[in-house]
């Protein structure tokens, strides 16, 4: 989507980089023009105004211009600083993780406001949950899913037949999986058990309000 | 027939190189920052070239706080006027001389030259934090201050350290943070507020 000379938007912040004295370059997630970088001048100086709305991991309402080179945010008001996540050290970290995982899969101003809704959604999903591994398995499916990559879990991608209830083999390479009679030509398999393959199945289909509802054995979270 | 590009001679070109690799230096800037130092008189740049060379022989890393000093041990840890029985945890020798600015604090430092950032990278074994361990199972160290910055890489790094710090049973604080002096409060964001509230002071 074309950006007017000012705009607005909303945006969560992945991403930060220290740029000369007290400026960062920060890489934000939006709901209509995708991930873009910008400049917040000042941003590092204690007393800057938009400092605390800017820091990662906080969902903002942004005023932008455009700059000859990136964008300038001249003006951020936080919406939602997901302060539960950023008091427990180890939901940061699985939080850093979503954020990194996104900044790597997505190119720059490519608009998807699926992926939005689905980071704002898990990050919030973050703050409370029980289980963060089932977050994460549940940001990755759905992210692939998204970007178009959702593995194939229904069927053999040999035989093209439905998969029946055993050991089969899941390639992340090909992206799905297979029956045992057709894994022997992939080069790189690892089987995958009855129950993973319906906790996947399951993952892909449900957003985050039902998905939290899933109970998982502890060594189907990896 | 194309006129071609013309280079600037090979000393300048590896000179804007060179200051092209310093933080916040784009290709522009150092182009302009060469050709200054270019025209600048021959003692000014000498003077500036040895400076250089000597931040880089006549410094050492105090084996103690890893701030960058001139002796090791520096001159804070071997002073006889701090508390020694107090370490300021900060993330790089800038915040120690900020905080040495105030004149307020008499004990001593510990510099992580970083703080935690998967992002780019930097996990718990690039920071300064197993000479901190050391330097607390073997001293007598009663309180950690951690003033790392008030933001989420800062803070994850205080948690991670307060969690390294919690089973040796020594005081751990972390520098209050809450509204700056001269902010105005619209402007503050939800978290610095909800810390600014909870940190509230009677008066
Ligand atoms: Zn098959
Ligand atoms: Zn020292």
């Amino acid at each position: 989507m074309a950006r007017p000379r000012v705009y607005k938007t909303e945006a969560i912040v992945l991403k930060r980089i220290n740029l000369g004295e007290a400026d960062s370059i920060i890489t934000l997630y939006t709901p209509n023009h995708g991930k873009i970088r910008a400049v917040a001048k000042g941003v590092r100086r204690l007393k800057s105004k938009l400092g605390g709305h800017l820091d990662l991991l906080t969902r903002s309402a942004l005023l932008l211009a455009q700059g000859r080179n990136l964008d300038i945010i001249t003006q951020s008001q936080s919406i939602e600083s997901f302060l539960p996540l950023k008091s427990d050290l180890n939901r940061i970290s699985c939080a850093f993780y979503v954020a990194e995982l996104l900044d790597q899969f997505t190119a720059e101003e490519v608009e998807n406001y699926p992926i939005y809704r689905l980071l704002n959604a898990d990050l919030l999903w973050l703050c409370t949950a029980r289980n963060s591994a089932l977050v994460l398995r549940h940001f990755e499916l759905q992210l692939l899913s998204h970007l178009g990559y959702q593995p194939e879990l229904y069927h053999c991608l040999g035989c093209k037949s439905p998969l029946t209830p055993q050991r089969n083999l899941f390639s992340a390479i090909s992206g799905g999986s297979f029956c045992p009679d057709c894994a022997g030509k992939e080069p790189v398999v690892r089987p995958i058990s009855v129950d993973a393959l319906k906790v996947m199945r399951f993952l892909l289909s449900n957003d985050h309000t039902s998905a939290r509802r899933l109970r998982m054995r502890s060594d189907l979270s990896h | 027939m194309r006129i071609g590009f013309m280079p600037a001679a090979e000393p300048v070109s590896r000179l804007i190189e060179e200051l092209g690799k310093l933080p916040g230096i784009g290709p522009k800037s150092a182009a302009r920052l060469a050709y200054y130092l270019l025209r600048m008189p021959e003692t000014e740049a000498r003077s500036l070239a040895e400076a250089i060379i000597a931040v880089k022989d006549e410094t050492v890393l105090c084996s103690s706080c890893q701030n960058i000093a001139d002796s090791d041990p520096c001159a804070i840890c071997t002073s006889e006027e701090r508390h020694h029985n107090i370490i300021c945890v900060v993330k790089e020798p800038l915040d120690l001389l900020a905080l040495e600015r105030t004149g307020r604090y008499k004990g001593l430092y510990h510099v992580l030259h970083g703080v935690l950032s998967p992002m780019d990278g930097i996990g718990p074994g690039d920071l300064k934090l197993k000479e901190l361990m050391e330097r607390i199972e073997t001293g007598s160290v009663e309180e950690v201050i951690l003033a790392t910055n008030p933001n989420l890489e800062g803070e994850a790094t205080a948690m991670y350290i307060q969690r390294l710090l919690s089973p040796l049973g020594l005081r751990v604080t972390r520098l209050a943070r809450g509204l700056p002096v001269g902010g105005d409060l619209e402007y503050a964001d939800e978290v610095t507020l909800t810390h600014a509230l909870e940190g509230r002071q009677p008066m």
